[in-house]
């Protein structure tokens, strides 16, 4: 592979894509495909509905409430209000981890509890027997808390999932039994499911123990599920660099360590879309700052590293922060040298999540790749674009139904961590507080954004492209695959991982480097490689 | 932990959703796209599931349900999402499936596609509607999967001359089993028609072209003849009368049905070959009695390993029947057959093909989940499982070997190319069953034996 490509004129890509659009649809669809340029930071439509019929990325609330936020705290008994499949579907397949310190220690992660709605309850209601599976949940382990999700029909027939939480909650004294509206029609995508676990999270579990915790410099993970282990790493670096780990949200977490989240002094934020209202709501009631970092990268974990000491203003703790990135550096190093000359120049695509599309390239970058083209399943315009677009974002039907819960300073716990003019004086270091720029200003003048892609534009943009790897996830991996490109899954790491800090950096540039230079493809022809058939996609689709 | 109880709750299920199956028997179809109706999260969901068992790409449609669709009904999103279906993929058939949701809400499907034909009917490429009820709150997938069956032939079968045609609906089995079936028919000569058929569909090869709908599956053309065919067989015998196509066949047009377990095992495939050789008026291949030959040697050849083993099947209802008419045949003691389907006549079945399963002690549970199953392992103290991936938890826990079979298989590569039917089938099965044993006392051993 050449190591200087020329690329496309990305205008006339974006013409391409959107011109066999009906008019109506090309004119929507345009709003989501966009020329990059990280000066001016153009708008990008995000979080608006997908057109049904349309085959998308996308999955439902459920999933984002259920399967991305509470799914990873180990002991909590999460029982699913509904038919079999929302359950069963659920059940062990985002890869997060979790590690008790002790044998005995609870881990319900993985169990699949299901009220299995049949007809009679969908007839005649399902909260009898919604109290009966709590009920069983209670006896069977005794568990700190229990979560109820509803699904689809749940909302529908009337099931007061919250009423019967409570009852249950009062009749056992012990046990924090709470329920999350999370049906799978509510909102546009997982996304909505997110902001109602950050709701409920907030609501029902932390602040519950206000017990001071240990430590020097005190932080909450937020945003970071532990997908393939990735919250080991960060711990581990943590632990070296002697900042405490008050609690994850919700990676390798625990019901303790999550009401007692208050009492950290920074929380740092990884995947801001899943994750932010759980800081803005903890700086508000608590006074607790928070930062956007990533530990996707080696380079990132530094600069990550280097911001929080930064914040905390201690000494020591920066020395420590240089010293230990002098330490692990050298062994990324000596990987990365050997790798880089079989990558460099390749070029990838990202189109997952609503961070990792971000995050990833990052990791592209030590690998001397290029982004030529990126965007976000269920972001929205502020994850593309920065935060300082919100007050411009105009509350659609679809947001104004998840719940924005108002939140006031604690009366006693409310205690800024730092003053305004602490607060100013690190933004002047460079440190953004409570703020986030977004994916656009990192990437390059004339990359492709484009938001919510659809099966037909994944297909036009590797024709185009011709991408050395392209990242979705396993809905995407086979079609892409059968073009003959490879595709990193970045939901389930392709079963592999850590990729986060200084050994996942290393383990990452290694699962690149077999992909894209694998010869497996060699034996693949891809559709373009076919005389005569460069554009013979039809976009005849999508009337609205 | 105890589980004395009865429970209320299902704790680590042993089914998947109806929806889920109707996707997959749709995908059968030659140049149809499955669309449901319901929430997006359904097809998401049930895309990312089938995908991790059969590595390929499979595109299921949906409604995309939102708060008003669920409040005021889903006939609007509906007709536009089978209209960008109808204009992005030019398919000639959809098969819809509801959801738990539509159907709680109520809606008229086969209204709103009657209204659908009507206002589009010119312009818009109109495909082949097809509906399936598959509301997710009944049954388990198996249900969705032979819903969709009969959906499509109760749609698409008519009263045609009659001629020399078969007609096999071989029930969820993978498509190398799919695959070996056509082989078998193609070599007695017959016309045949098969449904569904996913064996190219959900493992095909590389795409030399853009493929909006891969190839493969059966044309809706010859699912049409299928009124006019001399016999339909039928794999399974727990089919609810009201979901078999065989018996619509029967009924409507007078096709002679034959119901068959399906055919695991020598027994049960002999009968499947009598069949065809009854039907046909030909012999079976020459090539069949080899591999018949070869699986009688085999069994001869391993039974001092699988003799008196004990193992827990569990799965579909109809591949535990007829996995364990097989195990039997082989010597070894299903000592439990569960599912977590609930059709009522699993153990009626099982007797049928195995008289003396009560003096041998086998028990057969329906409805349940692998709660129960362990809770059942602690006393009946298995050799090994058999059964689909979502054991292992379970397997893991009791140090009890697993060996993998149904669906679904995503801790394991090729769950696509596993053969149960058949000689062919039974052969694969029984090396299997033999190598998990020799494996297992090997581990054992304390010297490490390279003899086994």
């Amino acid at each position: 592979m050449e190591a200087n490509r020329i690329f496309p004129d990305p205008s006339k890509v974006r013409e391409e894509l959107i011109q066999k659009y009906p008019a109506k649809v090309a004119k929507k669809r345009a709003k989501s495909i966009i020329v990059n340029d990280p000066e001016l930071i153009p708008e990008v439509q995000a979080n608006v509905r997908t057109v049904p019929g349309i085959i998308t990325q996308r999955g439902c609330s459920y999933a984002g409430c259920k399967g991305v936020v509470l799914g990873p705290t180990r002991d909590i008994v999460n029982i699913v209000h509904g038919p079999i499949g929302c359950s069963f579907y659920a059940w062990l397949t985002r890869r997060n981890q979790t590690r008790t310190e002790s044998l005995m220690d609870e881990n319900y992660i993985p169990y699949c509890f299901s009220t299995d709605m049949q007809e009679e309850n969908i007839v005649f209601g399902g909260e009898k027997k919604l109290k009966i599976a709590i009920q069983e949940a209670y006896d069977l382990f005794h568990p700190k808390s229990i979560a109820i999700f509803s699904t689809c029909p749940v909302g529908l027939i009337g099931d007061d999932v919250h009423a019967a939480s409570r009852e249950m909650k009062e009749k056992f004294g012990d046990c924090n039994v709470f329920g999350f509206s999370c049906e799978g029609y509510r909102g546009v995508s997982q996304s909505a499911g997110h902001h109602i676990a950050n709701n409920g999270v907030f609501k029902h579990m932390v602040g519950r123990n206000n017990t001071p915790s240990e430590g020097k410099f005190k932080l909450n993970l937020l945003g970071e599920y532990n997908i393939g282990g990735d919250a080991f790493e960060i711990e581990r670096i943590f632990d070296k660099v002697g900042i405490t780990l008050v609690s994850s949200f919700s990676g390798n977490s625990t019901v303790s360590q999550i009401e007692n989240a208050h009492t950290a002094d920074l929380n740092v934020i990884l995947c801001h879309r899943s994750i932010n209202y759980m800081g803005d709501m903890m700086e508000t009631k608590y006074g607790i700052p928070w930062m956007k970092v990533n530990f996707v990268g080696a380079e990132s974990t530094a600069k990550s590293l280097r911001k929080i000491a930064e914040y905390f203003g201690d000494e020591e703790l920066k020395a420590r922060v240089e010293e230990v990135i002098a330490e692990e550096s050298p062994k990324v190093k000596a990987v990365i040298e050997e790798i880089l000359p079989r990558t460099k120049g390749k070029t990838a695509m990202l189109f997952v999540g609503g961070s990792r599309a971000h995050h990833y390239q990052d990791l592209f970058n030590e690998l001397g790749m290029t982004t030529v083209a990126a965007g976000y399943e269920f972001a929205h315009r502020d994850d593309y674009e920065g935060r300082h677009v919100l007050p411009g974002i105009k509350i659609d039907a679809d947001s104004k139904n998840i719940e924005e819960l108002k939140v006031v300073p604690d009366p006693e716990l409310y205690n800024p961590r730092k003053t305004e003019a602490e607060l100013v004086a690190l933004k002047e270091k460079g440190l953004e507080i409570n703020s986030y720029e977004g994916m656009m200003k990192q990437m390059t003048k004339k990359s492709l954004v484009v938001d919510d892609l659809s099966h037909y534009e994944s297909e036009k943009l590797i024709e185009i492209y011709k991408p050395d790897i392209f990242c979705a996830g396993i809905k995407e991996k086979y079609v892409v695959q059968k073009m003959g490109i490879p595709l990193k899954q970045l939901h389930s790491y392709d079963y592999g991982g850590p990729y986060t800090g200084f050994e996942g950096a290393v383990n990452f540039y290694k699962d690149i480097d077999r992909m894209v230079n694998n010869p497996v493809w060699k034996l693949i022809k891809a559709p373009w490689e076919k005389a005569g058939n460069g554009a013979g996609l039809a976009a005849s689709y999508v009337t609205q | 932990m105890k589980h004395e109880h009865a429970k209320t709750a299902t704790q680590n299920a042993c089914k998947l959703c109806n929806p889920l199956g109707a996707c997959l028997a749709f995908r059968g179809i030659e140049n149809c796209v499955p669309f449901l109706h319901g929430s997006q999260g359904c097809a998401t969901y049930i895309r990312r599931y089938l995908i991790s068992h059969y590595k390929e790409p499979i595109d299921i449609a949906s409604s995309n349900f939102h708060e008003e669709s669920a409040v005021f009904g889903g006939s609007h999103n509906l007709k536009i999402g089978l209209k960008n279906v109808s204009e992005q993929y030019k398919p000639e058939v959809i098969g819809v499936a509801t959801t738990c949701l539509s159907e709680t809400i109520g809606d008229d499907v086969p209204g709103i596609l009657r209204e659908y034909r009507k206002e589009y009917k010119n312009g818009t490429p109109m495909p082949i509607l097809i509906h399936a009820s598959t509301p997710s709150y009944q049954g388990s997938h198996i249900d969705g999967f032979h819903a969709a069956v009969h959906a499509t032939v109760k749609a698409l079968a008519v009263k045609g001359t009659p001629q020399k045609l078969i007609n096999l609906f071989p029930n969820m089995v993978s498509p190398a089993d799919l695959r070996y079936l056509k082989e078998i028919l193609g070599d007695f000569g017959v016309p045949y028609m098969m449904l569904p058929d996913y064996s190219q569909t959900m493992d095909g090869g590389p795409w030399g072209e853009y493929h909006r709908i891969p190839p493969g599956g059966t044309p809706a053309s010859t699912i049409a003849t299928a009124g006019g065919a001399m016999a339909s067989i039928e794999f399974g015998s727990t089919i609810e009368a009201s979901k078999s196509a065989a018996g619509y066949l029967d009924v409507m047009f007078g096709v002679p049905a034959y119901h068959l377990p399906l055919p695991i095992g020598i027994k049960g495939s002999d009968k499947f070959f009598s069949l065809l050789e009854t039907l046909t008026g030909d012999r079976r291949a020459e090539k069949y009695e080899d591999e018949r030959r070869r699986l009688v040697d085999a069994y001869a050849d391993g039974h001092k390993y699988v003799f008196d083993k004990k193992v827990i099947i569990y799965g579909e209802e109809d591949l535990v029947i007829g996995m364990t008419a097989f195990l039997r045949e082989i010597g070894m003691v299903p000592v439990l057959c569960a599912t977590g389907g609930k059709s009522g006549l699993m153990k009626k079945r099982i007797g049928e093909l195995v008289p003396d399963m009560d003096e041998l002690g086998i028990k057969v549970r329906e409805g349940v989940d692998f709660v129960d199953i362990e809770d059942e392992a602690k006393t009946v103290q298995p050799d090994f499982l058999i059964g689909n991936s979502k054991g292992y938890t379970m397997s893991r826990k009791n140090n009890i070997p697993l060996l993998r079979l149904g669906f679904p298989i995503h801790d394991r590569f090729g769950g696509q190319r596993m053969h149960h039917l058949g000689y062919r089938g039974t052969q694969e099965l029984f090396d299997r069953i033999v190598n998990t044993v020799i494996e297992q006392r090997q581990n054992a051993s304390s010297i490490g034996y390279t003899y086994m």
